[in-house]
């Protein structure tokens, strides 16, 4: 699992020790911009958490989830820890994490927290295998498979195939694809994710090739969008999943 | 670099693979392989392959004759042969000195530095080459080619035993990944075509190396021959390999100008003021054998002569026309190279051309409107319309003196290939034919 970053930089002991009593990996950025460059580094498909304290600097806090929160690829589960006397600031400030607890609390509780965010955002548990419809891929053994059917995949389309379908329903540019399946050893350039996502669904074939869905004049889209009206129906109605599985 | 190779080690254990084969390609365009067991995988992956360069064509050199093969896990992928049990996997390579430094005969670096001078300039350069040859009965040269058919361009015959070939070999280039934008009769008996989907030059350049082989190994499950040879067969059209180009800086199409008459840009017209301006020198490598030249002739849709058209398909540069809406497909074609180029160097020497032009601000000339293989000697001089070099040997004298070439190739390329070529020109200089043997010895 890829590792989770924290706000502010130091983390406040009673985190720190949370996140090492839970055995997860994390970096620490005093503001949103750090984070996104310690991201490259740091968390190969991302990060796969936050947890922000907003004890020291709650504006600061506040300004860290909101950027998180709005990026393309927003970060989530986002666990926001507060003193009590600043409970009444989360108020209407809701999307802006996953959950919360009160300052000051035992490290054991904020592991618990920790670990359930996790274990529900299914990152938790069982981090090595990605399951979307037809499609499974297992991360240990970078083996692909569709309805059952081994693929064949170079090693870029596999991780195109693994970054696509961790993150089903949003949309990615191909600037953005390429920043994160390719890093900057290349000679493509963006029509590069074209030609790989043609190859890719040559390679699901045809019943399966509409997991990955072209966005006119964005870039693409793995499985069925997450919400909002743009993005067309909503998850679960009846057409949109036809079509996508 | 790390979960690269560990990709390719987990397949080869999960897969069951029994051997790995691991091919580069020599200077002269020729697939070379050998295979290793899993076992030395990891070695390979971490360390590189040594061995003899010697026997291979352009990487002998003077003191040391060992190299490193190095595989680009990048390239790993599954071979779905027909009739083996046994899963192969295959890897290409890039060919290393022993102390880690890149081997100057390595046609992959060769046109890797090339895109990296074209990248320092903002650009990324694609390529979709359109692939032609013949399916003949076998390989016997003791008597003239025998075609499976005397089909003709988009021909729907029933029984045609080449076209059923060609149907599985694009079957299986999908398997693998490699989209087929078309794949179609050519004009002349038992000719195919496969248009290749553009990519990267560098991808573009493995992938032909590939399509050789599986041209070639499925024709063969078949029990016929499938040959790239440029002029197989008198008095029909060659196999060339017509070669569309783009240049983009980042999402854009740097070749389109949707305010221009002909929807060029600037930078689109100087490339291909560039490609005229040197084609005359990159010919030795685009078209590198003696038979070659057998096919730059006119009559046979093949260019001969230098100049740019739009809709002319005796042109060496031709632009095709596009829909204004859709200005992101604006490209050039450039239509000498033929199917038995070395992909990698030829790839190469275009794009430095084009790029030297841009560089320059070279001036495109006007368009050639008129049919430029109707035009006497003498108009087209008028017109200061040149050709192409009618032989190897006119080519590779006129390479000697490039200086674009030594730098596009690298000396150590750049020598070998001249002294080779010169070589198969003298071998061929002394050769008494058969056309010479039907049309002197009767009379003589």
């Amino acid at each position: 699992m890829d590792p989770i970053v924290c706000f502010p930089d130091p983390v406040p002991p009673v985190i720190g020790a949370a996140l090492r009593q839970c055995g997860t990996d994390f970096r620490a950025a005093n503001s949103a911009e750090l984070a996104d460059a310690l991201e490259q580094t740091a968390a190969k498909d991302g990060w796969a958490g936050a947890v922000v304290s907003g004890a020291e600097d709650l504006s600061g806090a506040l300004t860290f989830c909101r950027h998180l929160r709005r990026r393309e690829d927003p970060v989530s589960p986002l666990l926001l820890a507060v003193g009590a006397e600043q409970l009444g600031e989360l108020q209407l400030r809701g999307e802006l994490f996953d959950d919360f607890c009160l300052l000051p609390a035992r490290p054991e509780e904020i592991a618990a927290r920790i670990e359930h965010l996790l274990w529900r955002s299914g990152r938790g548990a069982a981090p090595d295998l990605v399951e979307y419809g037809p499609l499974v891929l297992n991360l240990e053994t970078y083996q692909a498979a569709v309805a059952g059917r081994v693929l064949d995949l170079t090693y870029m389309e596999y991780e195109l195939l693994r970054f696509l379908s961790s993150h089903p329903g949003k949309v990615f540019t191909r600037e953005t694809l390429l920043n994160r399946v390719w890093g900057y050893e290349y000679y493509g350039g963006a029509r590069t994710v074209d030609v790989h996502v043609r190859r890719l669904r040559a390679k699901l074939g045809e019943e399966h090739a509409h997991l990955i869905h072209t966005v006119r004049s964005v870039g693409y889209r793995f499985g069925q969008p997450a919400w909002g009206p743009g993005a067309g129906p909503g998850p679960g109605t009846a057409s949109e999943a036809g079509d996508d599985r | 670099m790390q979960s690269q190779r560990d990709y390719v080690l987990r397949t080869v254990e999960e897969r069951g693979i029994r051997f790995v084969q691991l091919w580069f390609t020599d200077v002269l365009g020729t697939s070379k392989a050998f295979n290793i067991t899993p076992a030395e995988l990891e070695n390979a992956l971490d360390e590189g392959m040594t061995f003899d360069g010697s026997a291979i064509d352009g990487f002998s050199r003077v003191q040391e004759s060992d190299v490193l093969a190095r595989p680009d896990p990048k390239t790993f992928q599954l071979l779905p042969w027909h009739g083996r049990d046994e899963t192969v996997a295959a890897v290409y390579c890039d060919i290393f000195n022993l102390d880690g430094t890149p081997f100057e005969g390595c046609p992959r670096h060769t046109l890797r530095r090339t895109l990296e001078r074209a990248r320092d300039a903002g650009y990324t350069f694609f390529v979709a080459p359109e692939v032609e040859f013949f399916y003949f009965a076998d390989a016997d040269t003791g008597r003239p080619p025998k075609p499976l058919d005397a089909g003709s361009y988009f021909d729907l015959s029933v029984d045609d035993r080449s076209s059923e070939v060609r149907r599985r070999t694009v079957l299986r280039l999908e398997e693998m990944g490699i989209p087929v934008e078309h794949a179609q009769h050519e004009d002349a008996p038992s000719q195919h075509e496969i248009d290749l989907r553009y990519t990267d030059a560098l991808t573009m350049a493995d992938t032909v190396m590939t399509v050789r082989l599986v041209v070639k190994e499925a024709a063969r499950h078949e029990g016929v021959h499938a040959s790239f040879m440029p002029k197989p067969l008198e008095g029909v059209q060659g196999s060339g390999m017509h070669t569309h180009l783009s240049l983009w800086e980042g999402e854009r199409n740097a070749f389109a100008d949707t305010s221009d008459p002909y929807g060029l840009s600037v930078t689109a017209k100087r490339f291909i003021a560039g490609l005229l301006h040197h084609a005359r020198e990159i010919t030795a490598v685009t078209n590198q054998w003696v038979n070659s030249y057998k096919r730059l002739v006119s009559g046979y849709e093949a260019p001969v002569h230098i100049g740019w058209a739009r809709n002319n398909r005796s042109a060496l540069v031709r632009v095709p026309v596009v829909k204004h809406a859709k200005a992101e497909s604006t490209r050039l074609e450039y239509r000498a190279p033929d199917s038995a180029c070395n992909p990698y160097l030829g790839f190469a020497v275009i794009l430095a051309a084009g790029l030297r032009g841009i560089e320059q601000g070279y001036e495109l000339p006007p368009e050639a409107d008129a049919n430029l293989f109707a035009l006497s000697e003498a108009e087209l001089a008028a017109k200061g319309i040149r050709s192409l070099p009618s032989s190897l040997k006119e080519a590779v004298d006129e390479m000697a003196q490039s200086k674009l070439l030594v730098d596009t190739l690298g000396e150590h390329v750049f020598e070998w290939f001249i002294r080779n070529k010169r070589a198969e020109w003298r071998d061929y200089s002394v050769a008494v034919t058969q056309f010479e043997r039907d049309r002197y010895l009767p009379t003589l």
